[in-house]
């Protein structure tokens, strides 16, 4: 049976694989239907995309990105459709940022302070969700983009001067109270750039949804669940509340996605605090399968390409061209993964055939001969 | 009609090679064979819903191809499903028409239309009621009608008698007598062999996707054409020596659970509920489908909250436990639709074999799952229970029908049940497994298992059960003896005819009964 797991391994890559080729096909028919040269613009992206600078950009990104796809992938491992990624991180991270500002702990104790309030924050978000499907049976796709869209408006009021807010010396900018020093997570010494320490945390966490989901009891009730809500109730598991309890995880995880930024970077919830996260969630959580290991590649990926049409913006290309790459890989993989899914299905049970079969006949052989 | 070295394969298997039947006109011609022995598959091709890969079908001497069912229908050819395809909200006449509205428009004239093939054939329709007011067998017979209606010659009828009683079973052979006195040609798909020999007049046996002989059902006896089908003799579901213990294990008392179907009316599905299993009693229950077997299945593994009652599993209420209590408690369940209930398709055979056991030895050690012992003992599972598959790795959406069945037994064997609930055990299943299971049921009973058995099939409820209840419309109407009953008196109980204990009338009564 070795056989068809290294199969499952090479069907597993395909699928991507297959995706991310089309889509630079489909890319390179656009940039020719503008009139421009595709080629050279794919040089300019991988040239740029490879230098140790954009090595550091990419990694940091791909750290928020990583985040933000494990938050997704726990949902879809239930068949949840967490849409409501991108309002649950922002909410925790302003929440996080106010509370960090207001207080002056301990860096060991008030990074992780703040960390626990985003991931709170994120999951009582989320949770609301999850307690309206069970309860009333609304759509968690509805109601979390229905909170995406309250979790603005409350960040809108707070974030003012007088509230939350607080305006910046120049006048220009309403911002959270920035964290004090103690509260900066540490940075890896790298050059030309430092690589933002909250990498660990990340890490930490795909190891931990590993470990969960395939070790323990906890992640079979959660897969089985996902895979057959009617085989997973009669098995037991309580559909309800597990459906409630991943939602928490789930937005617990988006309250990580806002901390990279936060306390690496920018050490304050403003306005231009980045958007539309957990949205980038989803395609990666889609590319990457779910899997730990493809939702690090998906986000490194989306990293470069974010890092590579920079540049192209430089040369004369639009830079909308990223869009359409991401796009374009996004449908890919999932009209990829059905293909190669249903292809890996039939052939498995080929396969089965055909070996019992043979089975059949040598036993049969064998009897003939007794 | 004819066909000549019919072969199609599948991927992986060959369903059907080298068939060769001759259907003469104005016959009743029966097919038989065991489950999975590619009779199905031949029917489509016939239908024109699968394509031959070799072979040829000639109709009155004519070489023909059918593209689709509509190539089929236009050669006279027609196709009543083992599963109806009716719409439930809409009435027989529109049933009838939906699709052929140019052949007789949609209004008097097909209603003229309607009442006179069914006052033709003797099919009793009456074409303004709603489908979803009829019983099983009018259903059956607007599905013929349908045919009928678009103008078959020849019709064939995928195991018609599954869904019906046995007096049913009388009704619509005599329905097929007339079709076939009309000088139609009715093709007939079965395993049941007594059924078959009644009604046919040939017989064509199919084993292993081909044609390995034809019959005569004058000369012919049940025990004959059995051995034709499988090549060796039958098994039979009779269970010999009595193990039923004054031990009760279940006690269901006063159990009710009402739902609300689509229309939003309440309707109590189960009422007034009670019954006993003892330690090492198989309790049958007889029923045709949809009166609350499987909501008395539901509320018994927890899965709903029923109104009233009290459930008890060996001295301990579990009415208000979940589900996974109680079946860490000792509940054993093989469900009826093992596809949405028992197993997870796209998962490999080991993570099937935690399914529903995820707390217990050998799949975990407190919260983390122990993967080695889970595998291992998928392993011996395939072994002792003779699974056949490749390994334990592959999904259980590759295997067949039994053996996915085999692998549900015996994990549901594996954590020493008290109480295994086994509805429809055999159902999809081939005569191999159907076995095997069998003797694993019985097995399980000496050892003092209680066991809940729900069937349709009324050889297997009569040959394994001490004691049999019927249901009828939520309600536990009559109970009968085993070793009496017959599956026609039985059937009668099962259409509310009869209700109370059943006791056996029959003058010609058999040895055992004047022992008793």
């Amino acid at each position: 049976m070795k056989k068809i797991d290294k199969e499952r391994l090479l069907l597993g890559i395909a699928a991507p694989l297959l995706a991310v080729v089309a889509a630079f096909l489909v890319t390179a028919l656009v940039l020719v239907a503008t009139g421009k040269e595709p080629f050279s613009a794919f040089g300019i992206m991988f040239d740029y995309g490879i230098k140790s600078d954009s090595q550091v950009y990419i990694i940091n990104k791909a750290t928020t990105y990583y985040l933000a796809g494990l938050a997704v992938a726990i949902g879809f491992r239930m068949n949840l459709f967490n849409i409501g990624v991108d309002g649950q991180y922002r909410l925790a991270a302003f929440f996080a940022a106010a509370l960090g500002g207001a207080l002056t702990l301990p860096g060991f104790l008030q990074i992780p302070l703040i960390i626990l309030t985003a991931m709170i924050v994120g999951a009582m978000w989320a949770g609301i969700a999850g307690v309206l499907k069970v309860t009333r049976g609304v759509s968690e796709v509805v109601a979390t983009i229905m909170l995406n869209m309250i979790a603005t408006a409350i960040i809108g009021y707070l974030l003012q001067p007088g509230r939350l807010g607080h305006l910046d010396e120049a006048g220009t900018k309403v911002s959270t109270t920035p964290l004090p020093e103690s509260s900066r997570f540490f940075d890896f010494p790298t050059q030309p750039d430092q690589i933002w320490g909250f990498l660990v945390i990340a890490v930490i966490a795909g190891v931990a949804y590993w470990f969960v989901l395939s070790r323990t009891r906890f992640g079979f009730d959660l897969r089985t669940v996902g895979q057959s809500g009617s085989a997973a109730e009669a098995s037991g598991v309580d559909v309800k509340k597990m459906v409630v309890t991943s939602m928490l995880i789930s937005g617990a995880t988006a309250g990580l996605i806002g901390m990279p930024t936060l306390l690496n970077d920018s050490y304050e919830y403003s306005g231009d605090f980045p958007t539309g996260i957990g949205f980038t969630g989803i395609a990666i959580a889609l590319l990457g399968r779910n899997h730990p290991v493809g939702i690090a590649l998906g986000a490194l990926l989306w990293g470069f390409l974010e890092r590579g049409t920079g540049k192209l913006e430089f040369e004369g290309y639009d830079k909308e061209i990223v869009g359409v790459i991401q796009g374009v890989i996004v449908l890919c993989v999932v009209i990829a993964y059905e293909v190669v899914r249903r292809y890996g299905l039939k052939r498995q049970q080929r396969k089965v055939g055909e070996k019992l079969a043979a089975q059949a006949r040598t036993n049969d052989t064998q009897e003939v001969s007794a | 009609m004819e066909l000549r070295g019919i072969t199609k394969r599948f991927p992986g298997v060959v369903a059907n090679h080298d068939i060769a039947i001759t259907v003469r006109r104005g016959t009743v011609h029966a097919l038989v064979g065991e489950n999975g022995a590619g009779k199905s598959t031949l029917m489509k091709i016939l239908y024109g819903m699968q394509k031959p890969d070799e072979g040829t079908i000639a109709v009155d001497g004519e070489q023909v191809t059918f593209h689709n069912p509509g190539d089929a229908i236009r050669r006279g050819i027609g196709m009543v499903h083992q599963h109806f395809m009716l719409a439930d909200n809409l009435t027989v006449l529109e049933n009838v028409v939906l699709g052929s509205e140019k052949l007789y428009g949609i209004g008097d004239r097909a209603r003229a239309k309607i009442r006179e093939i069914s006052d033709a054939y003797g099919l009793n329709i009456r074409p303004d009621v709603l489908v979803e007011d009829l019983g099983v067998a009018d259903r059956q017979r607007v599905e013929i009608l349908k045919v009928l209606y678009r103008g078959a010659r020849t019709l064939i009828l995928d195991e018609p008698t599954a869904v019906l009683v046995p007096q049913e079973v009388e009704a619509l052979f005599d329905n097929l007598r007339e079709l076939k006195a009309e000088g139609l040609t009715v093709i007939f798909i079965s395993h049941k062999l007594g059924e078959v020999l009644s009604v046919a007049d040939e017989i064509t046996v199919i084993r292993r996707g081909t044609t390995v002989g034809t019959a005569d059902p004058a000369s012919t006896t049940p025990k004959q054409l059995a051995e034709l089908m499988v090549g060796t003799e039958l098994p039979s579901p009779e269970t010999r020596e009595s193990t039923v213990t004054d031990v009760p294990m279940l006690r269901v008392e006063d159990l009710s659970l009402s739902a609300t179907d689509p229309d939003g009316v309440v309707r109590a599905v189960l009422a007034g509920i009670t019954l006993t299993i003892h330690k090492g009693e198989v309790l049958g229950i007889a029923g045709v489908e949809g009166n609350g077997q499987s909501e008395l299945v539901d509320a018994i593994m927890g899965m709903r909250r029923p109104d009233s009652g009290v459930i008890t599993l060996d001295g301990a209420d579990i009415s208000h436990v979940p589900t996974r209590k109680r079946r860490e408690s000792g509940m054993g369940v093989i469900p009826e639709d093992r596809h949405r209930h028992g197993l997870l398709l796209e998962a490999p055979l080991w993570e099937n074999r935690i399914l529903g056991h995820v707390t217990e030895r050998p799949n975990s050690k407190g919260a983390i799952l122990d993967l080695k012992a889970a595998r291992a003992d998928t392993e011996r599972i395939v072994r002792e229970y003779d699974v056949r598959t490749p390994g334990i790795d592959v999904t259980a959406a590759s295997l067949s029908g039994g053996n996915q069945q085999k692998l549900i037994v015996g994990r549901e064997m594996s954590h020493d049940p008290k109480l295994l609930i086994a509805a429809h055990p055999t159902r999809g299943v081939d005569v191999g497994a159907q076995a095997q299971i069998w003797d694993q049921i019985r097995e399980a009973r000496r050892e003092g298992l209680a066991v809940l058995l729900i069937s349709a099939d009324l050889d297997e409820l009569i040959g394994l059960s001490d004691t049999l209840r019927v249901m009828y419309r939520g309600r536990l109407v009559a109970d009968a003896d085993p070793a009496t009953i017959t599956p026609e008196e039985l059937g009668s109980a099962m259409t509310g005819a009869a209700t109370g204990h059943l006791e056996h009338h029959d003058d010609s009564s058999a040895p055992e009964d004047e022992a008793r």
